[in-house]
């Protein structure tokens, strides 16, 4: 749904810490829980940066599995479904541990001087 | 959209290649450059910077500050979210006049294609200002921050007690959004299906409150309130529930009284 403006934020962050520098991958990381379809995402980036200084431009992406950890079993469950229940005990007194990551870890750069030299 | 979205390879990688070079390391602080440069990033050309930020950043800071002035203000605030057509408009309409004399209400209202339009809800006695969510590619789904600061500025904030923003009707991206409200309000209406928590959690746990609406129509539909409420408890046990019909105006009152406890 968001996920063209999704892409414009991230385009932003990264120009920001590239500092001028062309940029040739984008790195993230998004839990399950934050409801982003990949292929949608991808199918985004590539609209958002055609035709800019960011064509291009790689943007790979961790997908975190949403885990919770039970606080009356003490078990962990990896959700297959976005239902917050303890797989062991069904109980729903859990926490989430995982899942809810929405960060741009790194991005990398090339390097004009590496380029130049040799 | 909606789902709960799995990577279908297994793994939850696009890329393994790219987990061989580069020093990963998510201990480091923020801006952290690191130095490959001088070692395999020199041959390659490429240097790996650190940028450890939310994707959503930008939105936050805004949505704060979005808040800070509300605050100011003296203006409470609630982000209207629903499904397309649960009722959030004739709620409006219904809420507006009912709070004449003990609330000045502003309407921030980022469903411009409403039949009752914006003249309407202010021929009711609120300030309403309109919000352009139609900047994005082929119009936005969600009301952000910034659309959100710009209806501000359409606004005599100084008269304003209470301010509702009904967001674009949706049940997923609106609750990825802060627009710097006190509170959220989903509106559901009851011609959605018991399921509606289980399918879109993230919604319905983002919400303070519940409304239940469209209970005029109970007796037509084969809808079992009690196992929504169970769906609903799983998801969301803390929610506060306010069962209603903006049509007929049935059960208002607890939502007036929820509205102003805000
Ligand atoms: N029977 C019944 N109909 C209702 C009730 N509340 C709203 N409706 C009807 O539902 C339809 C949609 O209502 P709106 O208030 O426009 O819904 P909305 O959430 O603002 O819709 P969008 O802004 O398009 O997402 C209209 O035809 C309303 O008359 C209710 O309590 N009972
Ligand atoms: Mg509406
Ligand atoms: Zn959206
Ligand atoms: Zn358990």
């Amino acid at each position: 749904m968001h996920e063209l403006s999704l892409c414009g934020a991230i385009a932003e962050t990264a120009l920001e810490h590239a500092a001028g520098r062309p940029i040739e991958r984008i790195r993230l990381r998004i839990g399950h829980f934050r409801q982003v379809v990949p292929e949608t995402l991808q199918f985004c980036w590539e609209v958002r940066v055609d035709g800019t200084a960011l064509e291009g431009c790689a943007l790979d992406v961790d997908y975190v599995a949403a885990q919770v950890s039970c606080n009356g079993c003490r078990s962990t469950t990896t959700l297959e479904h976005p239902l917050l229940l303890c797989g062991s005990c069904g109980g729903a007194d859990v926490t989430m541990t995982s899942g809810d990551e929405f960060l741009i870890e790194s991005i990398e750069v090339g390097s004009a001087r590496a380029k130049q030299v040799r | 959209m909606g789902r709960f979205h799995h990577h279908t390879d297994g793994d939850g990688h696009q890329d393994h290649g790219h987990h061989d070079h580069g020093h990963h390391d998510r201990t480091d602080g923020e801006h952290d450059h690191h130095g490959l440069g001088d070692h395999s990033g020199y041959e390659t050309g490429t240097e790996r910077i650190m940028v450890l930020e939310q994707i959503l950043g930008e939105n936050d800071r805004i949505a704060a500050a979005n808040r800070a002035e509300l605050a100011a203000s003296g203006i409470r605030s609630v982000n209207l979210m629903s499904s397309p057509g649960a009722g959030k408009t004739t709620l409006l309409a219904k809420t507006i006049p009912a709070l004449a004399g003990r609330l000045r209400v502003g309407v921030l209202e980022g469903d411009i294609a409403t039949s009752l339009d914006a003249d309407e809800l202010a021929g009711l006695g609120a300030q309403v200002a309109l919000v352009n969510t139609s900047a994005g590619f082929g119009g936005e789904c969600h009301l952000d921050a910034v659309m959100v600061r710009a209806g501000l500025d359409r606004l005599v904030l100084a008269d304003i007690d209470l301010l509702l923003i009904e967001n674009v009707g949706n049940l997923v991206c609106p609750a990825e959004f802060d627009v710097g409200q006190d509170r959220r309000a989903m509106v559901y209406a009851i011609t959605e299906g018991e399921d509606k928590p289980l399918k879109y959690p993230v919604m319905f746990r983002a919400a303070d409150v519940v409304v239940v609406n469209k209970l005029d129509l109970l007796p037509h539909l084969r809808f079992d309130l009690d196992e929504f409420h169970r769906n609903l408890t799983e998801v969301n046990p803390e929610a506060t529930v306010v069962e209603l019909s903006a049509e007929t105006g049935e059960g208002l009152d607890r939502w007036l009284h929820w509205l102003q406890s805000v």
